[in-house]
């Protein structure tokens, strides 16, 4: 009885603890979306990734880098190594070494490179918005708190300003943004991709289909962990079953 | 030590040199162990063997990390994104720092409760203490190698502490740093230290075994071993049960590693450290929360003390105090079974550390539960002012006061309540393999 009333104490403080962190500052906590690479048998939606992969590279990508992905990775999304070919042959990178002349030169991308990043680095982004940086997105869904639903949460989450609240010059409100406002313009409108896979392009779609292709950009090893886990914890379960038997066993004869 | 004559001559011709076979089987074979002991007994096995998997797992993600400003979060996101299985190593290491915590601080508070610090194993208590310093500070540091932004300000923050030693502050600060400021130089002999450490913590450990196998180990009665037939020998009995909680223990740490790899840390370490751009909070990993707690309650100053300070000073206190707890507590009687009122204050401490623990994660500045003159500063002070209490105190006053219950005889009595002649225990008394 007292160890339940423990017990309780102990739940009801770390629940006080864990969510009293939106109290502070006036943001609203991310939408509840359930996603299916959430859970233990947890994968990424491919036909979803691929069109997130669209509005990535159509809206995203004019500011934001991928820098931590490369080209040939998209194969996991279930892209052929010639689609993979094909779309990085529309970049251009620097060679990492020069030429026979001592020149660097500039030549298509190839599967092994890295995304190619819209900026050559930090302030020509921030000189190109405002001041404001548009932080790489490789892992941006593990960088903020409930990453997917946040992702998604901001990207909808654009709203009139409320009545008695001051405009701010080139800022957005976004209520769901740390602060309220936002240096980013609301990136997404209907039809602002045209889906080649024939899908409705409104703006909560192509809000879930980029994070789905986020959400597997910043976790690529989730599949493999959720599957090798899968293998892990029923040898475990089966092991210490065995050595709980085992050890009643030995200690049968002690009292 | 008794000496075996093994029939492989192999193993005998060295036995005489050097007689490491006689001695495994003295100390990890046939040593007796009280046959009463509980599943809290576990915990020291399996901190040993966590100790060994941060090792090897840290040895590997070794090969593939970079101590240099510029590239270990490159590094560490190589490590996940391209090196085989390198996310498996990486999250057993991240995770395994916060298992590695629980099993220690639950193996302490199992010390705390069966009295096991009282003589005659103050020392073995103490080598504890020194462990658990030395964990402390191996994790701080291995924190800091990923550079992400948490890694750099939670550096900075703990790093700027000394600045508050008088006279010496800044000059220890920089000297720590190597440099003006939390940089290359500061990532560097992290990593070199990170990397020895936790050797140190071997040697440590030897010495807490060592220790032990002097002493015996204690039990949930509290009350010493009287004869063979109070014991059993460490195997199979022991290997047997420690077994168990080493299955249960890995499917715990598995759990975290392969279903909520990143439930445990903090977000902001997925940032890149920026110097520029500081944190809106920064919050130490889970198991540094209570000290933290500590650091923050003394916002006032005290005496010729200021208050950082005197915050400072108390933190660092706060676990110095267990050195000198085997002489603080004045009972003569370990364990909590037998005294009726410490074993509340022992739940009311426990209670206290985790009350720090949660005003170690909020602001200092935030309501507690809405009520608006009561913030969570206000309640670190009282959980600061407790956890002294009890220690300087409750605990002298206590032993003094307290009644403690009847003692039973002797372990075997209490297990077998009253029959001492059960077929193990006969066959141990003869030194015979059970
Ligand atoms: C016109 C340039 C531009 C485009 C296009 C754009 N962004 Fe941004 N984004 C920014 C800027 C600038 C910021 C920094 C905002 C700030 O710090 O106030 C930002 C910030 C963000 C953030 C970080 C918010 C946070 O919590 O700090 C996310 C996530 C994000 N953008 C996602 C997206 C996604 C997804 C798309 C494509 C659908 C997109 N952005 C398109 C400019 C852009
Ligand atoms: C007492 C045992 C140890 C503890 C408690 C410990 C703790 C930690 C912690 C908390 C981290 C940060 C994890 C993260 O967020 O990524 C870390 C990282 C690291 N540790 Fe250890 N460690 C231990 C032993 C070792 C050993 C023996 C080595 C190897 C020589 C090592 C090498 C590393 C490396 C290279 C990193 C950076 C990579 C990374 O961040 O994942 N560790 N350690």
């Amino acid at each position: 009885m007292r160890k339940l009333l423990i017990a309780k104490l102990v739940v009801g403080l770390s629940l006080a603890a864990s969510t009293g962190a939106y109290a502070a500052g006036d943001v609203l906590p991310p939408k509840d979306v359930k996603w299916n690479f959430e859970g233990i048998f947890g994968t990424y939606d491919r036909a979803a990734a691929q069109r997130g992969l669209q509005v990535y590279k159509e809206v995203c990508a004019s500011c934001h880098a991928l820098s931590r992905v490369a080209y040939r990775n998209l194969m996991d999304l279930g892209y052929t190594e010639d689609q993979v070919k094909a779309f990085a042959k529309e970049y251009e990178v620097q060679n990492a070494e020069p030429n026979d002349d001592g020149e660097m030169f500039m030549r298509a991308a190839l599967p092994s490179d890295r995304f190619v990043s819209p900026f050559p680095n930090k302030q020509a982004a921030r000189a190109a918005n405002g001041g404001a940086y548009p932080p790489d997105l490789s892992l941006i869904t593990k960088a903020r708190a409930n990453g997917p639903s946040y992702l998604y949460s901001l990207l909808v989450g654009y709203t009139d300003v409320p009545a008695g609240v001051e405009e701010q010059e080139g800022l957005s409100y976004n209520p769901y943004f740390p602060g309220g406002w936002i240096a980013m313009a609301m990136p997404l409108f209907e039809d602002g991709v045209e889906y080649t896979d024939g899908t409705k392009a409104t703006v909560d779609q192509m809000a879930k289909d980029v994070t789905y292709f986020l959400s597997w950009a910043a976790s690529p090893d989730l599949e493999q962990r959720k599957k090798t886990g899968l293998s892990v914890m029923m040898f475990l379960v089966v092991f210490t079953g065995l050595l709980i038997a085992v050890k009643k066993k030995v200690w049968s004869d002690v009292h | 030590m008794e000496k075996q004559t093994y029939s492989n001559p192999v193993i005998r011709w060295v036995d005489d040199r050097l007689p490491i076979f006689s001695f495994m089987d003295h100390e990890y074979n046939k040593f007796p162990m009280p046959r009463n002991l509980n599943y809290f007994w576990n915990f020291g096995a399996l901190a040993s063997i966590t100790l060994i998997v941060m090792i090897v797992t840290g040895i590997v993600l070794a090969m593939h990390y970079t101590p240099h400003t510029s590239m270990a979060f490159d590094s560490v996101e190589r490590i996940m994104r391209d090196v085989n299985y390198g996310w498996l190593i990486r999250y057993i290491h991240s995770n395994g720092a916060s298992m590695f915590f629980i099993v220690v601080y639950i193996h302490i508070f199992r010390g705390l409760y069966y009295g096991s610090y009282k003589a005659p194993r103050e020392l073995l208590w103490m080598l504890g203490v020194v462990i658990l310093l030395l964990m402390m500070a191996t994790a701080f540091m291995g924190y800091v190698l990923p550079w992400g932004q948490m890694s750099f300000w939670g550096a900075k923050v703990i790093t700027s502490l000394f600045s508050a030693v008088p006279i010496f502050g800044e000059s220890i600060v920089e000297w720590l740093w190597g440099g003006f400021s939390v940089d290359n130089a500061t990532l560097n002999r992290f990593f070199s230290l990170h990397y020895l450490m936790p050797f140190v913590i071997v040697g440590v450990v030897v010495l807490h075994v060592a220790a032990l196998h002097v002493s015996g180990s204690n039990n949930p009665d509290g009350i010493d071993v009287k004869g063979p037939q109070d014991t059993v020998p460490f195997n199979p009995y022991f290997t047997a049960k420690d077994s168990i909680g080493l299955g249960v223990f890995l499917i715990v740490w598995a759990g975290f590693v392969f279903y909520a790899p990143d439930f445990l840390g903090h977000p902001d370490n997925y940032i890149p450290a920026d110097p520029l751009v500081t944190p809106p909070h920064i919050v130490p990993e889970w198991y540094f929360l209570p000290f933290y707690a500590i650091l923050r309650s003394i916002t006032f100053d005290f005496l010729f003390i200021d208050a950082k300070l005197l915050g400072v000073i108390l933190m660092f206190a706060s676990i110095a105090i267990l050195f000198v707890l085997p002489w603080l507590d004045t009972s003569k009687v370990r364990s909590c079974r037998f005294r009726p009122v410490y074993k509340w204050f022992f739940w009311l401490f426990v209670l206290d550390c985790f009350i720090l623990g949660v005003v170690g994660a909020k602001s200092p500045d935030d309501p507690v539960f809405g009520v608006e003159w009561f913030k969570y500063v206000h309640l670190g002070q009282i959980g600061t002012a407790y956890y002294f209490f009890h220690f300087l105190i409750l605990l002298p006053i206590l032993g003094k006061m307290e009644r403690p219950l009847p003692l039973p005889t002797s372990i075997s009595e209490s297990v077998t309540g009253g029959r001492s002649d059960s077929a193990a225990g006969a066959a141990t008394a003869k030194g015979e393999p059970a």
